[in-house]
């Protein structure tokens, strides 16, 4: 009798793990040819988008601002500059100055009794002002590096509805005592030099003093200009129209204080105070006059960065938002892709060879996670970064103004640009494992995270509501693209479409990564759940 | 062609999935409608239309723009299905002139989007009927109130039925072409939200009145506009046209594709 031994494979055993798991689906991912051309369109679109959105044709002179504060010549978009700040951003540096140069260390003091104004309403037809106070109205104390616009400052003042602030630098903002000033309720402002460091405190009653903040100007010079100054934005009313978007109207303001009890003391012995305007005011009657020991200031402009985006000062800059408009484009391709990348699976019937080979579901639901987003980081790195360095470069050689940035921000849009793209594309095929079909699930994905997105922008529902939605659907996790911070200290509409958004990028992207996290469990569930 | 039509029917109305998906865009219209309508709020003082710069029946339809993705969707799952499953392939079988087939396939799957979308743009205006007036924008304040009795508001929701029947035939037009379903679909939003969302950033003014121009989506709805209609970039009804022009290149791609490939 012959015993037959049964046949073994000489080959050694396969190992079985998540690395093989993952290989394994590396290699669907990158062989099928339909997927690959779709990433690779995602990236396409998204730089090619954003070209077309920022480079392309002419700027027209309407969108520039003709005689926005801060800004250096207006002829049309060429040749636009705007006023740099010490680090580099872009600043307005206009306000009426009463000073002297005061050398080394000292205090200054001085009681602030009235705080009033005029501003061009905004639904104005002509130029006329009428009584009235823009809410970021300021007087108060600055001590100045030197008498150029845009040099290092720091500021003790009274904001007309933000109540007493500590400014610096012109991004620095603290606040100090709130409520508005008049003659009942006067407000005591001091500023301290103590070497680079400037203290600015605060009173109500000129004995009881509290110090709103201590602030240090590097490399101020010995000798600076400090003295009082009083200034007013432009009264900028944001409307918005459903279906038109948003516009601005308003005008020019200007804010008048009434100083007294000005005084020095520490090094500072004060000589004879002199008035002039810092920058060119828009409309006459900037000014001072002393009586007695009385200073009456009439000054208009700001002393404060200027926001990016349309619809604000700046609105005729190319920003880092314009260029990546694309990322919808890359995106719905990202998310066609990996809705396939599942349902496809389901559709041939080679999810029951790949379980068979993979019994541990949830080892192939995390390979093919790591997978989709790996793939979405690669496209949504190189589609953000070709469309804004891309975009950089064409914007200048066009001769129109691109909005600066510095380094590291537009390193971190470009990076959450690609956090966005791979976790919606993992979103995408957690839903295409729940649903199963490839249709529904790009049209689930583009509902929740392009749909909010446009709403808000394109004015369709009100503000409030666009806010709302780009809070709780994931395309809160855009907030990941902001470019620029929004300033409290300055008035504007700052709108997604600017690059604005309701939540910081952290808790956008928390919100995103929630939705993601509880289809991914949900999807986990299923796939054990249900036969294939 | 007959039998051919009632063959698609038969296929369209016996698919469980085609009834939900009808019903959802209907709701999903109407609801979205009805929040935008009771999202708007106005000072007593500063609701004059010149100061809130609302359209009565914009505002009222509001939900068209998201219950188009639905109508989309139907669309192009009414023809990528077929491709998904190879049903595509006993359908030519059955009936092999491939141009009455993609013709009674077009016609049953525009009737059904005409169908949905006069119970989603009917139940728009009929919300925003009841709740508008109540947020501000009532003859008292100097609106035109949402009603079917004046040309304009006809117009409106009469419009908003044909965009959204083009908007089903382009669908149909770009899954017949590219015969996948994600991919219509993918291309089918992109095509329609894109466009807006680039003339909104656009530097160049008069590029981005030209895109809006040119878009299926911002120039077909210019037809919903009662309000500062001279200042639109196209007439309402030319605005239509446009979308008509984008539903039938569509069609003829995709009547081209499925009469010269192989399925």
């Amino acid at each position: 009798m012959t015993t037959i031994a049964p046949y073994r494979s000489p080959a050694a055993h396969g190992k079985d793990g998540f690395a093989q798991a993952l290989r394994a689906e590396w290699t669907k991912f990158r062989t099928v040819r339909g997927w690959v051309i779709g990433a690779l369109v995602g990236i396409l679109a998204m730089a090619g988008i954003g070209l077309l959105a920022s480079g392309g044709g002419q700027a027209s002179c309407q969108s520039a601002q003709a005689g926005a504060q801060g800004q250096q010549s207006s002829n049309c978009a060429h040749g636009i500059s705007y006023l740099l700040g010490p680090n580099g951003e872009p600043v307005s540096d206009n306000f009426y100055f009463v000073r002297q140069p005061l050398a080394g260390d000292g205090t200054i003091t001085v009681r602030l009794t009235s705080l009033t104004g005029r501003l061009t309403p905004a639904d104005a037809n002509g130029s006329s002002l009428v009584p009235g106070l823009v809410a970021w109205a300021k007087a108060g104390l600055i001590i100045k590096e030197n008498l150029n616009r845009g040099s290092q400052y720091a500021a003790i003042m009274v904001a007309a509805d933000h109540g007493v602030r500590m400014q610096w630098n012109y991004t620095g903002d603290t606040a100090g005592q709130p409520g508005t000033v008049g003659t009942a309720n006067p407000r005591w402002l001091r500023l301290a030099r103590s070497g680079d460091v400037i203290t600015g405190s605060d009173s109500a009653d000129g004995t009881h003093w509290s110090q709103v903040a201590a602030v240090t100007l590097a490399g101020l010079p010995s000798t600076a200009q400090v003295g009082l100054f009083a200034t007013a934005p432009d009264n900028n009313q944001v409307t918005t129209s459903f279906g038109g978007g948003s516009g601005v109207s308003g005008g020019p303001a200007e804010a008048t204080a009434v100083f007294d009890q000005l005084g020095t003391s520490g090094g500072w012995t004060a000589g004879q105070w002199a008035g002039q305007d810092v920058g060119v005011p828009e409309i006459p009657g900037t000014g001072y006059h002393q009586a007695g020991g009385q200073f009456t200031l009439t000054g208009q402009g700001d002393i404060a960065p200027l926001p990016a985006g349309h619809g604000g000062p700046a609105d005729s800059a190319t920003t880092v938002s314009d260029y990546l408009v694309g990322t919808f484009a890359g995106l719905i391709a990202l998310v066609v892709v990996a809705a396939l990348f599942v349902t496809g699976e389901y559709r041939r019937g080679l999810i029951r060879l790949t379980l068979a080979a993979t019994p541990a579901r949830g080892r192939v639901l995390a390979a093919k996670a790591v997978v989709v987003a790996l793939a979405g980081f690669v496209v949504g790195l190189l589609g953000a970064g070709i469309a804004i360095l891309a975009g950089q470069a064409i914007t200048r050689a066009k001769g129109h103004y691109a909005f600066p940035i510095s380094g590291m921000a537009e390193a971190r849009v470009i990076l959450g640009t690609a956090v966005v793209t791979a976790v919606a594309s993992v979103l995408a095929m957690a839903i295409g494992i729940i649903v199963r079909r490839s249709a529904a699930t790009v049209a689930a994905v583009v509902i929740v995270i392009v749909l909010p997105y446009f709403l808000a922008v394109a004015s369709i529902v009100p503000l409030s509501a666009g806010d709302w939605l780009l809070r709780v659907f994931p395309a809160a996790g855009l907030a990941l693209q902001q470019p620029y911070p929004a300033y409290g200290q300055v008035t504007m509409h700052y709108a997604p479409i600017s690059g604005y958004f309701p939540l910081s990028a952290l808790a956008g992207l928390g919100v995103l990564a929630a939705w993601t996290a509880a289809a991914l469990a949900l999807a986990a569930y299923l796939l054990r759940r249900r036969d294939a | 062609m007959s039998n051919a039509l009632h063959a698609e029917w038969t296929k369209f109305r016996t698919l469980a999935g085609t009834w939900w998906l009808l019903v959802a865009a209907a709701a999903l219209t109407i609801a979205v409608s009805a929040a935008a309508a009771a999202a708007f709020s106005c000072a007593p003082s500063a609701c004059a239309p010149e100061r809130t710069g609302v359209d009565p029946a914009k505002l009222g339809l509001t939900g068209v723009a998201i219950g188009q993705v639905l109508i989309a969707l139907l669309a192009v799952l009414a023809v990528g299905g077929e491709y998904g499953t190879g049903m595509i392939r006993l359908t030519l079988t059955a009936v092999p002139q491939r141009l009455t087939l993609f013709t009674a396939k077009a016609l049953v799957t525009a009737a059904a989007a005409v169908a949905a979308s006069v119970l989603a743009v009917g139940g728009s205006a009929f919300a925003g009927w009841l709740i508008l007036p109540a947020r501000g924008v009532s003859a008292g304040n100097g609106y035109v109130p949402l009603t079917l009795a004046n040309t304009a508001d006809l117009r409106a929701v009469g419009g908003s039925v044909l965009y959204l029947t083009l908007i089903a035939l382009l669908a149909f037009g770009v899954t017949a072409a590219v015969r996948d379903s994600a991919t219509g679909i993918g291309l089918v939003l992109g095509l329609l939200f894109l466009f807006p969302l680039v003339s909104a950033v656009i530097p160049d003014h008069v590029l981005a009145r030209h895109l809006e121009q040119l878009a299926p989506m911002t120039a077909g709805l210019d037809i919903q506009a009662t309000v500062g209609v001279p200042a639109l970039p196209l007439t309402p009804w030319q605005g239509l046209g446009v979308t008509a022009a984008w539903a039938a290149g569509a069609l003829i791609l995709g009547a081209a594709v499925l009469r010269r490939r192989d399925a």
